[in-house]
């Protein structure tokens, strides 16, 4: 489908989606409370089969964090972007672990990044930092670190 | 008394195999818990040599971030420095020049076979057979020195440049491209009779591992991993870029789903990337090696995402940009990584001898995984 196509499939499915002009790929902001559904009907969707989740990452704005998840379908080759705005100082959005296996370790990494909690998330520890860096974030833009971190 | 596989019960042996440990070929942790021989659960434990260059890009420059990035997978690191190059082209809308076009090329596929050559010689090592290791080095050495010449270096080669190629080929470039070929064809053959034919091989490899393609794509897994279960998953097919989409190649597809698959997947690949060479190696046009772009690069407000085929699978690009000299945000999606995550599923229920072969296969690379 092409990125036309899609959006107005979108539109159906979501009525209440917003899209983001710009990029290649068609953007949709959703409310991190529907996620969990959106998800699976993306999944799930005969035409749309969205079974592929190539990317999975968080961006800090400073006011919010944004979660950006890329999705592509291997059976129609199109890809579109999701992104769902969080409350920095509550980071919480559902897991998609047990729809897209990939997301388990992705979502893994960006707790221990950013912070953002993962709710029924299967296995939620650090996988990249050693322990006792809980609740320190390093990819948050406010994070210092005066000893290993070099300015150049 | 055999519980359900997954779980730790008393009386489970738990062992740890790395971080420093051979057979996971740089410093990648796995906490095993065994039922006799039976592997019961897989849990990677990563961050040894992370070095968090997605924080590190961020006070970079659109110039400067490209030499971190050929140590993330410093089997490719032309692959690598080809993918945010493009990305960075992509934001400035810079047109390649041709020529800069067929040597990026022509570097890629000479990367990939390297990439290949040590993944078949430390695998077999790892299955104890010591002799192809210095068989493949010696063709590896080859490339090696074809690099050398022309970028200056041997491994993180940073070539690559938003624009084009920091430097013209070197004049011998195309003489020792062809000298390559003539002797890696005779070579080659010594492959399969050293190590695919070998029937102790093939048991130790056929029907170990066996990953289903829903599971692939599910694990997000790409590359020879992913196409060693039949899911069709080559970027330079599904999203040519550069000149990928006039050049005569196949995408290598294998549908057992096993270790066998996956390793055959590799043997071919090799085959196809002297396909590519062989038509580009006497049409390198002449002209400009590089664009002409400005001194201080700055992309506009938006967001820039590009995939490329490194020789482990899909690397991605994500640029996050607000209009200045540096990124905002970058992310790199490494193929290492989804991956590694299949282990566990894969492993569960085999044999712990045949971990180190489903390791083998999927090739990892663990500055790749830990970025």
């Amino acid at each position: 489908m092409t990125n036309e196509e899609l959006k107005i499939k979108i539109t159906e499915l979501l009525p209440a989606a917003t899209f983001e002009e710009g990029g290649e790929w068609i953007n949709v902001n959703v409310a991190p409370q529907n996620w969990l559904s959106i998800a699976q009907q993306l999944r799930s969707n005969e035409d749309l089969f969205f079974d592929y989740l190539f990317c999975l990452t968080c961006i800090d704005w400073k006011t919010h964090l944004t979660m950006v998840y890329h999705l592509s379908s291997t059976r129609y080759r199109h890809n579109m972007v999701v992104k769902a705005k969080l409350d920095r100082n509550k980071p919480e959005i559902e897991t998609v672990s047990h729809i897209w296996r990939t997301a388990e370790f992705h979502e893994r990494e960006v707790y221990e990044m950013f912070g953002v909690n993962f709710l029924n998330h299967p296995d939620l520890r650090l996988l990249i930092l050693p322990d006792g860096w809980e609740g320190k974030n390093p990819l948050r833009k406010d994070f210092e670190d005066p000893i290993n971190m070099i300015r150049l | 008394m055999y519980e359900e596989v997954g779980t730790t019960t008393e009386g489970d042996l738990v062992i740890n195999v790395g971080p420093q440990h051979p057979a996971t070929h740089g410093v990648l942790h796995l906490v095993i818990t065994l039922n006799g021989e039976t592997i019961k659960k897989v849990e990677p434990h990563l961050g040894y040599i992370h070095r968090s260059i997605e924080k590190m890009c961020e006070s970079l420059s659109y110039r400067q971030f490209i030499y971190v990035t050929s140590r993330m997978d410093y089997l490719s690191s032309h692959i690598n420095n080809h993918a945010c190059a493009l990305c960075v082209e992509k934001g400035l809308q810079v047109e390649i020049p041709p020529r800069a076009q067929i040597i990026r090329i022509l570097m890629d596929e000479l990367t990939r076979i390297a990439s290949h050559e040590l993944w078949w010689g430390a695998m077999a090592m790892d299955l104890g057979a010591f002799t192809p290791f210095f068989h493949a080095f010696r063709e590896r050495e080859s490339i090696n020195d074809i690099m050398e010449e022309t970028c200056g270096a041997r491994l993180t080669m940073n070539y690559m440049v938003p624009g084009g190629v920091m430097q013209d080929i070197h004049p011998n470039f195309q003489k020792r491209v062809k000298d390559f070929l003539v002797q890696y064809k005779k070579k080659i053959k010594e492959y399969d009779e050293l190590v695919t034919g070998n029937i102790i091989f093939q048991n130790r490899m056929k029907g170990i591992g066996y990953l289903s393609p829903e599971d692939a794509i599910s694990y997000g897994c790409t590359g020879p991993a992913a196409r060693g279960s039949g899911v069709s998953s080559d970027i330079r097919k599904l999203y040519p870029y550069e000149i990928y989409d006039k050049l005569e190649f196949d995408e290598v597809l294998e549908t057992a789903g096993d270790s066998f698959a996956r390793y055959m997947v590799r043997i071919r690949e090799m085959e196809q990337s002297i396909r590519i060479i062989e038509q580009l190696k006497d049409n390198i046009p002449e002209g400009d090696y590089q664009a002409k772009t400005k001194a201080v690069l700055k992309l506009p407000k938006g967001e820039f995402y590009t995939r490329v085929e490194t020789a482990r699978g899909e690397l991605g690009v994500y640029i996050v940009s607000e209009g200045g000299t540096t990124p905002y945000r970058i992310k790199f999606r490494s193929p290492g990584f989804s991956n590694l995550s299949v282990l566990d599923h894969i492993a569960r229920g085999s044999k712990i001898g045949d971990l180190v072969a489903m390791m083998g296969t999927l090739d990892l690379v663990i500055p790749d995984i830990d970025r």
